[in-house]
């Protein structure tokens, strides 16, 4: 029962790690973009969140509600001003680009909120749970797994269905190639980024409810959003969320083992993962 | 009578390298105009720079006589362009109707009678058969018949064609340029940059010759001389050999 109770409650840490790994698989799955602030982000927006609840007033799902559209926007803004000028064939120039933002988000953060760890207060949801039999389930880790569910069904979807899905993977194919039958990429990409931060606006929420932010932890949501890209295998968007349940049960089997050893044992599947399957478990070829 | 399409002492190249050095071509509606040369000649950096891939200054190419250079591609596509580019270029990893929908959702308004998925596939029927293999699993000219569709799916009035027989076996070469007097029928017009000289010659109204970025031969297809063909081709003085 030990280890059921693992399972489950690292299929529910998955929920939310998915919700990073979405926008990360859009943009760095199918756009080939590295960005380095994608963690940060989750940041920002979880102490925007805050300190809506906090000096606005707002309850978790208004700032829900919230922080979506303002993910939206910042997105839209970060490939407009700064990734449409390094997108190509090369990562490094998005990698660099990304990295120096990062740096200055975390400071520029520091600044603003300063070191001190928050959280969103939920109105007692984050204690509420439901028994099933021996194993108890969190609502809000319930929550959680569902929006994110729902989430990748709805991306994948739109990535294969949409006429906007279809421009952004034939630009993804061959930029030049989708430009000349009439797509214009650059609006393409500003919306397919606005769309992954948007879904960080739910990541965002769920992270400071859970648990607690500061502005230096942006980092460790950015390995775990590429770790689940990584395993899923690039450009699929169940393979994401596939790949954020390995490292999630990876996680909660590894704490049951020893409190030290959750996270570690989820970068060691993620290390097997990249040994035995380097194109991840989801893609047919490399 | 404006030209459909006119360039305008045309200049272009990569970074340092001028590849054209001021070429006048003019194409009318309906008409098919082939483009011939040797390799390196610029027929390939000619239809680039008409489709808005390299920069060009506005009055160097003109639609229905509105300077229109250097735009961007999917402007160009708005107003009427499409091409069927060197070595098809087509988007991997999706399907052969995703390919050509790409192309339809983000078409220029119709002139005549549109291009719709049903006529590309009676053009082509091997491509209705394949609708949902990825590209990638194609053979050649099938790849080929799918640029060609996803040109036609933009609705061009202008659709510029680059060595569409490159690599194709000669049956399948066939089978593509017998599709093209049923493009041209709606008055859309071809520029066609072709390696074969002689189909080239058979299958255009007017033809182009270039020899080092420079237009040294130009007239009606059904009455150049081989000879002056092969002095323009190679330059002249080859031609007294």
């Amino acid at each position: 029962m030990h280890w059921i109770d693992g399972i489950v409650q690292g299929v529910l840490l998955g929920g939310l790690y998915a919700q990073y790994a979405l926008g990360m698989a859009l943009m760095f799955g199918v756009m080939k973009i590295v960005n380095v602030t994608h963690g940060d982000l989750v940041v920002l927006l979880a102490l925007i969140g805050i300190s809506l609840a906090n000096f606005a007033g707002l309850g978790p799902w208004a700032v829900l509600a919230t922080l979506v559209p303002i993910g939206a926007a910042l997105g839209w803004l970060l490939q407009r001003a700064l990734l449409n000028r390094v997108v190509g064939n090369d990562p490094l120039p998005s990698l660099i680009a990304t990295f120096g933002l990062s740096i200055a988000l975390q400071n520029a953060m520091l600044v603003i909120w300063s070191a001190d760890t928050r959280s969103l207060s939920g109105g007692g949801i984050q204690q509420a749970s439901i028994s099933l039999g021996p194993i108890f389930i969190g609502v809000l880790p319930l929550i959680v797994l569902i929006c994110a569910t729902l989430l990748t069904g709805g991306l994948d979807l739109t990535m294969r269905r949409t006429r906007f899905g279809r421009s952004l993977r034939a630009a993804s194919a061959d930029v030049e190639a989708a430009a000349m039958v009439g797509v214009n990429p650059r609006n393409v990409y500003a919306a397919a980024t606005a769309i992954a931060v948007g879904i960080l606006g739910f990541a965002a929420t769920f992270q400071a409810m859970r648990s607690t932010v500061a502005p230096a932890d942006g980092p460790f949501q950015l390995i775990y959003a590429f770790e689940a890209v990584i395993i899923g295998g690039l450009g699929s968007i169940w393979g994401a969320f596939a790949g954020a349940m390995i490292l999630g049960i990876s996680q909660a089997i590894g704490f049951r083992i020893s409190p030290g050893f959750g996270i570690l044992a989820g970068h060691l599947v993620f290390l097997a993962v990249l040994a035995i399957r380097p194109q991840g478990i989801f893609q047919r070829k490399s | 009578m404006t030209p459909l399409l006119s360039t305008h002492g045309l200049i272009a190249g990569y970074g340092d390298m001028r590849a054209l050095h001021g070429i006048d071509l003019t194409v009318n509606p309906g008409e098919t105009v082939a483009l011939i040369g040797a390799n390196g000649a610029g027929k390939s950096t000619l239809l680039r720079a008409i489709m808005g891939l390299l920069p060009v200054a506005p009055e160097m190419i003109r639609l229905d006589g509105k300077p229109v250079g250097g735009r961007a591609p999917h402007h160009m596509v708005r107003e009427g362009l499409a091409i069927v580019p060197e070595g098809r270029r087509l988007f991997t990893g999706m399907s052969v109707e995703e390919n050509l929908r790409v192309a339809s959702e983000h078409a220029a308004k119709p002139v005549a009678e549109p291009w719709t998925l049903e006529r590309v596939f009676t053009l082509f029927p091997i491509l209705q058969e394949k609708a949902r293999t990825p590209v990638e699993n194609l053979s050649g000219g099938q790849q080929q018949m799918v640029s060609i569709g996803r040109g036609l799916l933009a609705q061009p009035r202008i659709l510029l064609c680059d060595e569409i027989s490159l690599g194709l076996a000669p049956k399948v070469v066939r089978e593509i340029y017998a599709a093209l007097p049923e493009i041209t029928a709606n008055g859309t017009a071809l520029i066609l940059v072709e390696q074969d000289v002689g189909l080239a010659q058979r299958a255009s109204h007017r033809l182009y010759c270039l020899l080092e970025g420079r237009v040294t031969l130009h007239g009606t297809s059904g009455e150049i001389s081989r000879d002056a063909i092969s002095a323009a081709y190679f330059g002249a003085s080859h031609a007294l050999d």
